[in-house]
């Protein structure tokens, strides 16, 4: 398929390798910020294919996994009210609430449905007057722009019976968060390709700055993937801290500055809890004041008192930081499966743990040098 | 600016472990539908001919004349909704459903069952429609519907019509594939292209509206299954890859044989649509269900007579040797990737669920 196969190509991605190969001295530990990244790697199987030197940490970026159990919990609440449809991209769906998920609900007679586009919202609210549509607005910046414009289409269609359970959460705060651990050894970080897109690199230039840390702007597909680390590669062996782009075909400096417009106009930030991490300052957005009436938690009062509790059983937040790779908690594969997920790193296929249990469960390690031949 | 975080004190939830009511995905045909069966149904019913799990029983029944006749058995029900979808209906799916889990043991399907559960409400013209959609197809697998069932449930259930299907068929004299017969050096055959039928199913569904219009693939396989007879006996495993997808298929066969399977991605076969369909929803079309395509397990030294017999059929235009059973890693499926890396092709766990970004 076109813009995929090229960059999916065999050739070239080994050329790639062997260029990292040829630069690299010493060891180098990379943080590939998104979830979807990690999913790349893992399907592709790219991470057997680099030299030892170089360890991928995988990042906080799958938006499933760091959205707080207690906004799980006002889903399930919210979702179980008759008066309420409730919709949701598909993989939330699955994701484990105190007592149950969103899968339990529909059994039980909730309205629960699964949607591709927020806008689709709108369209059932048309059709349902005497129900209120709900959409769980979660995400990073990728999901903000159509979440936002949905708000913006609700108003100005005067659609009321319509709100947003927003949980929205954006990169830099969270980069910037695992810069300041004393505890992490990242050298440099792959940033979101499709964040990118919207929000351009120029956030990241101050970040480079201060901490001296590489940036490379990555994209989706195995070359792009092993074009970005051979960038980020070259910077830390010359000493270099700087944002590149690795992901021109679709990142530009500015960003899509319309959908920035859009963020802008709908949300504003605020300090947000991450799922497995704890309150991140200004990681996240909430709607602004003039939209106070979408918001779902303004219009069910009932949910604002629910309070949730996490159990410190699961290690995600060390994965999320990559402290820890999945395979080295206790109960991975074990008592923590993608049917029986204990953590929500376990159930979104962006997750670590579930990229790991999926497509590394098989110890190739000892293929490398084969494969490589 | 952020203040310091403190690792240690970083937490992960713990969660459900079992769901105390059924869920949509104990019905997807991946790990969650399988424990369902090994934990409450398997026990119950012990019995050789179940534990088997091929896609249909086979019983031998005594006869007076030349050893016992070898009759094949199955059941399926059809719930899809919507009821007609691009390339075919729900009456077609439950006739072919059920004659390809016939064939899957080398059977010749000879006669169906139907019960329809019928929704007050359906419009007749619909249910014309369907019925004879079912009659259609029954001429087309040269099947005879011999008795039926029909069943009227309240409005608000039933999504307009479930049908159930259970065909009986008869096995060949020398025929013997089961889904534990797969050896070591086994070469692994897939009759087409994967993942048509899940997504125009999904596509129609969802609303979603692709340049080119993706259709549903299901056919009879019976008549390919009999092409491959013709050329070789010597078929170890056929599995037909419908709920659950390729990934599905070859677990269960990897599973009951315990032996490896080894596949390459780069031979498998799916539609530039279908692709980008799954590419748009971050779904793998390893796990999209399939109407009409099927895995044969056979000698390596039966490859290409096997593969030239399926391509002759119309619906194994597009087969492919896509891999090999080894002794490697047993129980498990591993493919080599797009790039030359390898991993491991899972049973999907419960329901698709198409990713966020």
């Amino acid at each position: 398929m076109k813009y995929l196969d090229e960059y999916r190509q065999e050739q070239l991605t080994r050329k790639l390798l062997r260029d990292i190969e040829s630069v690299v001295t010493q060891p180098w530990t990379l943080m590939e910020v998104c979830g979807g990244q990690t999913h790349s790697i893992l399907r592709s199987g790219l991470d057997q294919l680099l030299p030892p030197e170089i360890e991928l940490v995988h990042g906080p970026g799958c938006p499933v996994c760091v959205t707080p159990l207690e906004l799980i919990d006002k889903a399930i609440a919210l979702a179980a009210s008759p008066q309420v449809i409730f919709t949701s991209y598909g993989d939330m769906l699955r994701v484990p609430g105190s007592e149950r998920d969103l899968y339990s609900v529909r059994a039980a007679g909730g309205d629960v449905r699964v949607l591709y586009s927020p806008l689709d919202a709108l369209k059932i609210a048309r059709e349902n007057p005497d129900k209120i549509v709900v959409f769980f607005g979660i995400g990073f910046e990728t999901t903000a722009p159509a979440n936002a414009m949905t708000i913006v289409q609700a108003r100005n269609q005067g659609i009321h019976n319509f709100a947003m359970l927003v949980s929205h959460v954006t990169v830099p705060p969270a980069i910037t968060a695992i810069l300041e651990s004393p505890e992490v050894k990242v050298n440099g970080f792959l940033a979101a390709g499709h964040v990118c897109t919207v929000m351009g690199y120029w956030e990241y230039e101050d970040l480079v700055e201060k901490y001296q840390v590489p940036v490379v702007v990555m994209g989706f597909e195995p070359v792009d993937i092993a074009r970005a680390i051979l960038m980020a590669v070259k910077q830390l062996e010359a000493g270099r801290a700087e944002v590149e782009n690795a992901y021109q075909r679709s990142v530009q400096r500015a960003g899509n500055r319309k959908a920035q417009e859009v963020i802008r106009q709908v949300f504003e930030a605020c300090d947000r809890s991450w799922r497995g991490i704890g309150v991140i300052p200004k990681s996240g957005y909430r709607l602004r004041p003039e939209y106070a009436f979408y918001d779902a938690e303004n219009r069910f009062p009932e949910v604002q008192a629910i309070k949730a509790e996490e159990s410190s059983l699961c290690i995600s937040g060390l994965v999320l930081q990559g402290l820890r790779k999945p395979n080295q908690c206790p109960a991975f594969g074990k008592e923590c499966t993608p049917e029986h997920p204990h953590g929500a790193t376990m159930v979104s296929s962006e997750g670590a743990c579930a990229a790991y249990y999926r497509y590394g469960r098989y110890e190739m390690s000892s293929n490398r040098s084969e494969a490589l031949a | 600016m952020t203040e310091k975080i403190t690792m240690s004190s970083w937490t992960c939830p713990i969660a459900l472990r079992n769901y105390p009511t059924i869920v949509m995905g104990h019905g997807s045909g991946g790990k969650m539908m399988s424990e369902l069966i090994r934990h409450l149904f398997l026990p119950l019913f012990d019995n050789g001919t179940l534990a088997q799990l091929g896609d249909s029983a086979v019983l031998e029944i005594p006869t007076n004349g030349s050893g016992p006749a070898r009759l094949a058995f199955s059941t399926d029900s059809f719930v899809v909704h919507p009821l007609i979808f691009p390339g075919g209906d729900i009456g077609e799916l439950a006739v072919n459903g059920t004659v390809n889990d016939l064939a899957m043991s080398g059977a010749q399907p000879l006669f169906l069952s139907a019960g329809f559960i019928l929704e007050e409400g359906l419009p007749m013209e619909t249910l014309g429609r369907i019925v004879n959609s079912v009659a259609d197809a029954c001429r087309d697998a040269g099947v005879q519907l011999v008795t039926g069932d029909t069943k009227v449930v309240d409005k608000g259930h039933g999504h307009g019509m479930y049908i159930n299907t259970t065909g009986i068929g008869l096995i060949p004299a020398g025929v013997v594939i089961a889904p534990d017969r797969a050896q070591v050096g086994d070469v692994v055959i897939l009759s087409g292209t994967i993942g048509d039928h899940g997504m125009a199913i999904l596509s129609v569904r969802e609303g979603l509206e692709f340049e080119t219009l993706i259709e549903s693939d299901t056919a009879p396989l019976h008549e390919l299954v009999q092409g491959l007879l013709a050329v070789t006996r010597q078929i170890h495993c056929l599995r037909d890859a419908t709920r659950g997808g390729l990934g599905a298929a070859l677990n269960e066969l990897a599973i009951s044989s315990q032996v490896g399977i080894e596949i390459d991605e780069r031979h498998i076969p799916v539609r530039p649509a279908v692709q980008a369909a799954c590419e748009i929803l971050g779904l793998d079309p390893f796990y999209v269900a399939n109407e009409g395509k099927c895995v044969a397990i056979l000698p390596r030294e039966q490859a290409e007579a096997a593969l030239a017999a399926m391509r002759a059929h119309a619906t194994g235009r597009e087969a492919q040797m896509i891999g090999q059973v080894v002794a490697d890693h047993p129980g498990m499926v591993v493919a080599r990737t797009g790039i030359g890396a390898r991993r491991v092709v899972d049973l999907p766990a419960g329901e698709l669920l198409p990713r966020i970004c």
